[in-house]
């Protein structure tokens, strides 16, 4: 417990020397409104880690939800555009209610037929991508079609945050009482530290898996209506490849990928750290171009400290047998 | 395994069946959608039945099946290698840089399939010597690698490849068998022979199968994995080559989402996904199933997002299908 407590003040060591670093140079990156604006940024890598987070610690991955996030975006898009005097509450329910649907075909897939989890959400990845251009045939949903609210939702400011940043603050608070307070948490890790143990304890782990994927599933239909709102645009490709952020975000918060271990704190902190990369580089003036290999990077950075700190130091009988499992 | 002066025991892939069960076998089932597929291809189109068009539909397959049986190899012994799609686009960007300082034909060829072997040594190395779990590491080598693709290239292109070096991509040996095709044949018996008939193939199962009983029986299992990232690698080179060269051109954006259809295809063809068992003839077949499935869509018009449905349904169906199957008899 001690070592996980020291790897997330690690991490928020760095966020933290990451963010003098840059402020040394550009004092404005620590504006109060500049920090506003990139939590807000980073809330939808936020929201959709903490789903992704629990998919990780049942032993699955769930490729699909960028793509969850922009069927269910564009679906929302679509309905505004046809009702534009339908209330955003209801929108925002619905939202939640399609991402979860979604979710729940990758999660019975995988407790029903035990199709292996990665298999299972690149296939929807791209079906629910063509999905969309079915919907739509490849057009876009601009600005100007949507309604003034439908847009306005994510961006309204209470309290000097805007509603997206809150949203991102109730989630993660919501998951760290589920995690930490809930049976259903404990079940998400006792199914990914031991499966075998699970269900002697009574816990259905296939059950788990899938509650698991309708909660990221949920998260990501959030975040759908969210995108679309706050980037006032729908169209095929939207959030294209944004599901390796946030694997990515999981993976550097030290969620571990065998399942089992990890907490929301170090998601966040994951999440964050992503956030303040891709805010500071057109900073600091360097391309945007590289953020992509700077997240790839960090992923594998991250996952090899981690594998080198959680390392059991139990007697070694074998040397190299460790390599081998 | 080089201690192996004695002829080895034979252990099949799968107990000796009669032919009733061969029959039943996943290949025999896949050769029959293939057929199917094929029939019900030359009914809906009339310019299906053509020698030209259906040279043109092996280009369909022919760079991602490259790919894929070198990445059978590697499922079938438990690992996974999703930046294969990214290696093709850093690669091509090797290939892009080259021709920029003046290189001819073959240092193009010779940079593509060094930046591939490189990129697989580096993803083998991270998962043989740290023992990181292979699909987190190619997660983040599939970013990195198409990276710094983007920070080489932004959002320009290379282009103006030497005329040349289009052999590869659109040449043709004989009358409609084109390079690539030619060069996916080769390939095919390389690795069927290399999977089935050699030591070094049985390993790769034993590996699968139990990878801790396996180095306790002597296999040096790391070695066997460095081999198969490091082949990956240089198929994923190889397929660089062929399509820079067949396109002409090369974009950061290059072959994305490529490494979905290749693991659709190893998948396909009754490789189990979680490692112990597979078959190169299977791979094979399912190449032509994916190549004759795209090809047909591609006839009637249906536009290419629109084809990744089917690949995705594929992919799920092949493997719930059965399931389903035997839950419902069951």
């Amino acid at each position: 417990m001690n070592a996980l407590k020291s790897r997330e003040a690690i991490l928020g060591g760095a966020i933290l020397v990451l963010v003098a670093l840059i402020a040394s140079r550009f004092p404005g990156f620590i504006a109060p409104a500049n920090i506003i604006a990139v939590f807000t940024d980073t809330s939808p890598l936020m929201i959709l880690a903490m789903g992704q987070m629990v998919v990780i610690l049942t032993r699955c991955i769930d490729l699909s939800v960028a793509a969850n996030l922009a069927l269910t975006g564009m679906v929302c898009a679509i309905i505004n555009v046809a009702a534009p005097g339908l209330p955003v509450a209801l929108i925002l329910i619905f939202a939640l209610f399609m991402g979860a649907a979604l979710g729940a075909i990758n999660g019975l897939l995988v407790w029903k037929l035990s199709i292996p989890p990665i298999v299972v959400t690149l296939g929807t990845m791209t079906i629910f991508r063509g999905v969309i251009f079915l919907l739509t045939e490849g057009k876009w949903i601009n600005a100007h079609e949507m309604s003034p609210s439908f847009t306005g939702v994510p961006r309204q400011d209470i309290l000097g945050l805007p509603v997206l940043g809150w949203i991102g603050i109730v989630v993660a608070v919501v998951m760290m009482v589920v995690m930490a307070r809930t049976t259903l948490g404990r079940a998400f890790f006792a199914v990914g530290g031991n499966p075998h143990a699970a269900v002697y304890t009574g816990i259905n782990v296939g059950r788990t898996q899938f509650l698991a994927f309708v909660i990221s599933g949920m998260l990501a239909g959030l975040t759908g209506y969210l995108w679309v709102a706050r980037y006032a645009v729908a169209y095929v490709d939207i959030a294209g490849g944004f599901e390796l952020d946030v694997v990515a975000a999981c993976v550097i918060g030290g969620i571990s990928i065998a399942g089992g271990a990890g907490t929301v704190v170090g998601t966040l902190l994951g999440a964050l750290f992503l956030g303040v990369v891709k805010n500071a580089l057109p900073v600091i003036d360097v391309s945007p171009f590289w953020q992509l290999a700077i997240s790839g990077a960090a992923i594998i950075i991250a996952v090899a400290f981690n594998a080198q700190s959680g390392r059991s130091k139990g007697r070694v009988i074998l040397k190299s047998a460790e390599h081998a499992q | 395994m080089s201690l192996t002066e004695t002829a080895p025991r034979q252990i099949p892939d799968r107990l000796r069946s009669p032919l009733a069960a061969k029959l039943k076998s996943w290949e025999s089932l896949l050769l029959a959608v293939a057929i199917g597929i094929f029939i019900l291809n030359s009914l809906a189109s009339p310019y299906f039945l053509n020698a030209w068009n259906l040279s043109d539909a092996t280009f369909n397959f022919t760079e991602k099946a490259m790919i894929a049986f070198a990445m059978a190899l590697l499922i079938i012994s438990g690992e996974i290698d999703l930046s294969v799609a990214s290696i093709i686009a850093l690669a091509s960007t090797a290939m892009g840089v080259a021709m920029e300082m003046g290189a001819g034909t073959p240092v193009l060829v010779l940079a593509g399939l060094t930046t591939g072997l490189i990129c697989g040594g580096f993803n083998g190395l991270l998962v043989t010597r740290l023992g990181l779990p292979s699909i987190v590491v190619t997660i983040g080598t599939m970013s990195l690698f198409r990276g710094i693709s983007y920070i080489i290239l932004g959002d320009g292109a290379f282009r103006g490849y030497p005329s040349d070096f289009s052999w590869f991509g659109q040449g043709y040996v004989f009358w409609v068998i084109s390079v690539e095709f030619v060069i996916f044949a080769v390939l095919a018996v390389f690795y069927g022979v290399l999977l089935h008939k050699t030591n070094f193939g049985r390993s790769v199962y034993a590996i699968g199968n139990n990878a801790t009983g396996a180095l306790f029986s002597g296999i040096r299992v790391d070695r066997v994995k460095m081999i198969l990232f490091l082949l990956t690698g240089l198929m994923a080179g190889l397929a660089a080559v062929c399509l820079t060269s067949r396109l002409g051109s090369t974009r950061p954006s290059i072959a994305t989402g490529m490494e979905l259809e290749v693991v659709t295809m190893v998948v396909l063809g009754g490789v189990n996904i979680l490692g112990g068992s597979g078959s190169i003839p299977g791979v094979v077949i399912a190449a032509f199933v994916m190549g004759l499935v795209t090809f047909g869509l591609g006839l009637l018009n249906v536009p290419g997002i629109v084809m990744s449905i089917f690949i995705g349904l594929l992919l799920i169906g092949v493997i719930a299908l059965p399931r389903l199957w035997s839950m419902w008899r069951g």
